[in-house]
């Protein structure tokens, strides 16, 4: 019955990959000249992928929807990116890293994607300080590595706070050699609205000018999706507000399964809600948990000025409950953590939905020098938007929808269940179970783009090197624009009184509160109830000023909520039917008794891939089944 | 080498490297003129042989070349830069960003070119094509600059003249004397600092010397 | 609070454009400058009237979307943030507020506040990287680099490409750009190689984009939001001198 080839090579997991690529169809270099791939996205796996394929001599089109590929969202990612390098002798190693990271996704990943990618970390490392990388250094020269959320070892390698940015600006300027080379044009300002499928195959996309507002077609002989994450579903979280779901949801609706939609990882340390207003959620890194500890008062309600609370009457309660790994517990843990003691009464702040983040320990023992070179513009960020110096008083964090471990399903070969379809970096589920691990990101962004992608591709398009270059001139081509015109135009049809945000807003809180951190199955069903409400009000009484031929943001970002609301019922569907608590997915009717995820691996050790069914229909639901054979399955305890 | 000069860098390389030259020929003007301060024959003499050393005939000319470069490569980069903004902004703040002189070189060259003119037509031209007294120096004859030079300095508007240049000059080298360094590459994090201290001595010695003589002359003339 | 804004608007890059008027009451402290915009918007699109196009995106201050000239200065009054950064505590209520688009012959306005900044992305392409192919690189620790250097390259790299050292020159020129990317490439020694060529096109493609010479007014480091610093254009003069005497 399962649809689900994973195509995940013989042999011991060790060999896996290399196994793969001494098997894997190659393309010759005249024929690459031959074949055009599209590239949609240019974070750090967009970059990477679309500069290596146009290295290696394929005709690439790379797309993005911002004014610069150099926007990506990649650009946010703070604390670092783990590889396996052992340069701190630390005991570490590929199947050290692989072991964490699936342990870390509460063994909801599959060994062999989770492998590789602990493999090939390595070789990003070394791609990127050869791109000019800044990567911290120690005094020797030699690179620096800290710990990071969650690990024992210390393999993260970090530019101060700013490791996302330096890392994707040093695949956009691989990008750039290769636009100047003029193996990868480049198409910035666009929205992709659809994929174009041609005799099963994925052959294009249709695209809206984001300037002139055209509605224009593309054509390639495959496509890769680079697009990231959609936590702006809950409309406040750490993401960029244009991040969408629109183009990986595009792909779902044409046939590529979407595998895990519910697996959120809520991040702990965000700056908390200050105003009705407010857009996002800012992230303040998790490595400041390396120096920071987190509490709250003991006393319900307490009001107190926190440098007056003493000692005695603080509650370390990440401390407190998990003395092993104190406040350095995964994410999803620390995340809880902090609700429960918000909504039992001991939350800080005008709302009371924030706790406090303490440096004054770290401060007195490492002085305050060491502490600034630390987190120094963590900490002019956060004082910026705060006015709050936390030299000298406690931050205050709260947490905030983050990561999407979910995405489009992929087999071995980063293909989805759409031939010639691809997705990589956060836009697929592969790699993270349902939960990250900190600077797990951008490792497997960088693995993807660098190293996987241009390998796998090959093998598809090895059997493509006979098909003469797509027309765009076809019927699937211009059936595909009508649609996505009809699509648009529909919206602005519907003329009503509301603005796309009011929507976003309540869609937003209606995720955040029953398909958040915590969810049950009440809450799920009244969930799904309200979005169909709100999505129909949303189709009667939207307003979308201007018209489609201009910038048109409103227009830009309802076609995003439009699709939010659908990716929003997947969300609590998929929520609903997996009835255990794994990873960030944490539902109440499963947890132990002292509050914590029960796991049912006899029921649930599976890949939840969804199935798009026509309009209104349910989606289906393919299993596909998760085996251990190299690690052992552990009760996840931070004890 | 036609790309460098091609570059706007290359421009400002050459912008750079003949202000840098005129800023030591201000030393070597200042330290000649301090000869006024000692006397008629002190400083005849010294003009004398700065009108017939060999050396100084050499740099005459190049000197001139300095001033024409300076001035032509300033100004085809002010006004290539005077199109970069068509649309200009409706409000522009930059009282706490930038320094006055820094925004204003070109209009501060161009009253120091004027003045250039001017003081040239009350010396320079006086001396080689104009009625000169001559005075005897140990058999020697010497045009009487010195007389030339105080009686102008006992004219209040010249003086006044003299002074409103010294301080455009001072304006232009606040300005010019770091900027120099900077394109020249001569300058990071710890030179900056020393930079900017030693072009503000170096611009008060020169704005204060060729402003004090002349009034250090009017005062004389006034109080005697 | 409440304020008096006046904003750029322009229909799209061929249109006219001119300044709007608009009173906007009821605006919080703790807003952000984008979200007061932001709250504008929403009442003029339930007014029936086309909201102010602008761009941001992360609103987090890394991006470098963001970009609104504000009561005469980039990312407005306050040093070392982006637009996104600014808070409304930083005016007074009452206050009027002029909000333009960046202003550049090479950065033309597409619509109200928002520019064309392509122009950097190509200067980029003309040089600014390192031009190691997948899989070519060697070992990462192979490479020691000294703390000093990778940290003043770090210091160069954190630049966010918004165009605030444009918009604020006189000149409109885009050295401060173009420096801290020669400059970061140039300290590391995988970049050195290059360093010549690098620095030469990309300084010509610059002047092709019909930026303006610098001053060294310093204008551009005031605004620059991550305070990149003025040493970087004299590296990168020094860099292209050197580049000039070796052809």
């Amino acid at each position: 019955m399962s649809k689900l080839k994973s195509m995940i090579p013989d042999g011991p997991l060790e060999e896996k990959w290399n196994n793969h690529k001494n098997s894997v169809k190659l393309v010759s270099p005249a024929n690459k000249n031959k074949l055009d791939i599209i590239v949609v996205g240019t974070g750090l796996s967009g970059s990477a992928a679309a500069s290596t394929l146009g290295e290696l001599g394929y005709n690439v089109k790379s797309f993005c929807f911002q004014d610069s590929p150099r926007r990506a969202h990649s650009v946010a990612a703070q604390g670092g990116m783990n590889a396996a390098k052992n340069y701190k002798n630390d005991g570490d190693s590929v199947y050290r890293l692989f072991k964490d990271i699936i342990k870390g996704g509460d063994y909801r990943a599959r060994e062999a994607y989770v492998y590789r990618a602990a493999q090939v970390s390595n070789q990003s490392i070394d791609q990127l300080v050869a791109a000019g990388v800044p990567f911290a250094r120690e005094y020797s020269g030699y690179l620096d590595n800290r710990s990071f959320g969650g690990v024992q070892v210390s393999r993260t390698f970090y530019a101060k706070g700013q490791t996302g940015q330096q890392c994707l600006l040093g695949a956009y300027s691989g990008l750039n050699r290769q636009i100047a080379r003029g193996k990868v044009t480049m198409y910035t300002r666009r929205d992709m609205l659809d994929v174009v499928i041609v005799d099963g195959k994925a052959r294009g996309i249709i695209t809206r000018n984001l300037v002139s507002g055209e509605i224009e077609r593309h054509s390639a002989h495959a496509v890769v999706l680079a697009t990231g994450g959609y936590s702006t579903i809950y409309y406040l979280s750490t993401l960029a507000v244009g991040s969408n779901a629109s183009a990986a949801w595009a792909a779902h609706r044409k046939g590529a399964f979407f595998a895990n939609p519910s697996f959120v990882q809520i991040h702990p340390t965000s700056l908390p809600q200050l105003n009705d207003f407010q857009a996002k959620l800012t992230l303040m890194s998790e490595s400041l948990r390396n120096d920071g500890r987190i509490w709250v008062p003991k006393k319900k309600g307490d009001t107190r000025h926190p440098n007056e609370i003493k000692e005695d009457e603080r509650d370390y309660y990440l401390e407190r409950r998990y003395p092993a790994f104190g406040n350095l517990v995964p994410r999803d843990v620390a995340s809880r953590a902090a609700k429960e003691r918000c909504d039992a009464g001991y939350g800080v702040g005008e709302t009371g939905l924030s706790v406090y983040l303490d440096f004054s320990d770290s401060i007195a023992r490492h002085g305050k020098e060491t502490i600034k070179s630390r987190y120094e513009n963590l900490f002019e960020m956060y004082q910026k938007i705060t006015g709050i110096d936390p030299y000298n008083e406690p931050m205050r964090i709260y947490p905030a929808g983050h990561y999407t471990m979910g995405g489009l399903w992929v087999d071995y070969n980063l293909m989805t269940t759409i031939p010639g379809l691809f997705a990589i970096g956060e836009s697929n589920f592969s790699d993270h179970g349902a939960n990250r691990l900190g600077a797990g990101s951008l490792m497997q962004c960088a693995g993807d783009g660098y190293f996987i992608l241009p390998v796998t591709i090959g093998n598809y398009l090895a059997d493509e090197i006979k098909t003469p270059r797509i027309s765009a001139d076809i019927s699937e081509f211009r059936e595909a624009e009508q649609a996505a015109r009809e699509k648009l135009q529909n919206l602005m049809a519907i003329k009503g009184t509301q603005t796309v945000n009011s929507f976003h807003r309540r869609l937003g809180r209606i995720m955040w509160d029953y398909c958040g951190m915590v969810k049950n199955e009440e809450g799920l069903k009244k969930a799904m109830k309200m979005l169909a409400g709100l999505k129909k009000e949303f189709w009667s009484d939207l307003r979308i000023p201007g018209t489609m031929d201009e910038i048109n943001q409103e227009l830009e970002r309802a076609v995003r909520v439009a699709d939010f609301f659908e990716l929003g019922q997947l969300m609590c569907q998929d929520a609903l039917s997996r009835e255990e608590s794994c990873g960030a997915h944490f539902r109440e009717e499963s947890q132990t008794p002292e509050g914590e995820t029960q796991r049912i691996d006899s029921r649930f050790s599976y890949v939840s891939a969804w199935e798009y069914r026509e309009k209104d229909k349910k989606h289906v639901l393919h299993k596909e089944e998760l085996t251990f054979e190299n690690v052992e399955i552990q009760e996840r305890s931070y004890k | 080498m036609s790309s460098f000069i091609n570059a706007s860098i290359g421009k400002k390389f050459l912008v750079s490297i003949s202000g840098l030259f005129l800023i030591s020929f201000l030393a070597v003007h200042l330290f000649v003129n301090l000869f006024l301060l000692g006397g008629q024959e002190s400083y005849n003499l010294i003009a004398h042989f700065m009108a017939t050393d060999y050396v100084i005939s050499v740099m005459e000319p190049m000197l001139a070349i300095g001033f024409l470069l300076h001035i032509i490569y300033s100004s085809y980069l002010t006004i290539t830069n005077q199109s970069t903004r068509p649309h200009k902004y409706k409000i522009v703040d930059q009282s706490d960003t930038t320094s006055w002189a820094s925004r204003n070189m070109f209009v501060l060259g161009g009253l120091v070119l004027i003045f250039l003119v001017i003081h040239l037509s009350n010396f320079w031209f006086q001396m080689q094509f104009g009625e000169m007294e001559y005075i005897e120096y140990g058999g020697v004859m010497v045009q009487d600059a010195y007389s030339l030079v105080t009686a102008k300095f006992t004219i209040w508007w010249q003086v006044l003249l003299y002074v409103a240049a010294a301080g455009f000059l001072g304006l232009h080298l606040l300005h010019g004397f770091q900027s120099a360094f900077l394109t020249l590459g001569l300058y990071n994090k710890i030179w900056r600092q020393r930079l900017m201290v030693i072009g503000i001595l170096y611009t008060i010695v020169i704005t204060a010397g060729f402003s004090l003589i002349p009034l250090y002359f009017l005062i004389a003339h006034y109080t005697t | 609070m409440e304020f008096n804004l006046k904003i750029w608007r322009q229909k799209d890059a061929r249109s006219q454009g001119g300044f709007i008027d608009y009173n906007l009451k009821g605006v919080s402290g703790e807003m952000s400058f984008l979200e007061m915009i932001d709250y504008l918007n929403k009442t003029l699109i339930e007014g029936g009237e086309e909201p102010v196009a602008f761009e941001h995106d992360c609103r987090e201050g890394i991006c470098g979307s963001c970009s609104l000239y504000i009561n005469g200065r980039p990312h407005g009054p306050e040093d070392l943030i982006a637009t996104c950064e600014l808070r409304m505590t930083r005016f007074k209520d009452g206050d009027t507020i002029v909000i333009e688009p960046w202003r550049a012959k090479s950065f033309p306005v597409l619509k109200d506040l928002i520019v064309d900044r392509y122009a950097f992305d190509k200067i980029m392409q003309a040089g600014g990287f390192i031009s190691v192919n997948t899989g070519a690189a060697p070992e990462a620790n192979s490479i020691p680099v000294s703390k000093e250097a990778a940290d003043e390259a770090y210091d160069a790299a954190i630049c966010i490409g918004c165009g605030a050292c444009v918009a604020a020159c006189k000149n409109s020129s885009a050295m401060l750009f173009v420096a801290a990317k020669v400059s970061q490439l140039s300290l590391l020694p995988q970049g050195k190689a290059e360093t010549a060529k690098r620095a030469r096109a990309m300084v010509e493609k610059m002047d092709e984009l019909g930026f303006g010479s610098c001053t060294n007014t310093t204008a551009c480091e005031t605004e620059c939001p991550k305070g990149i610093s003025m040493a970087h254009i004299a590296r990168l003069n020094r860099e292209f001198l050197l580049a000039g005497l070796k052809s």
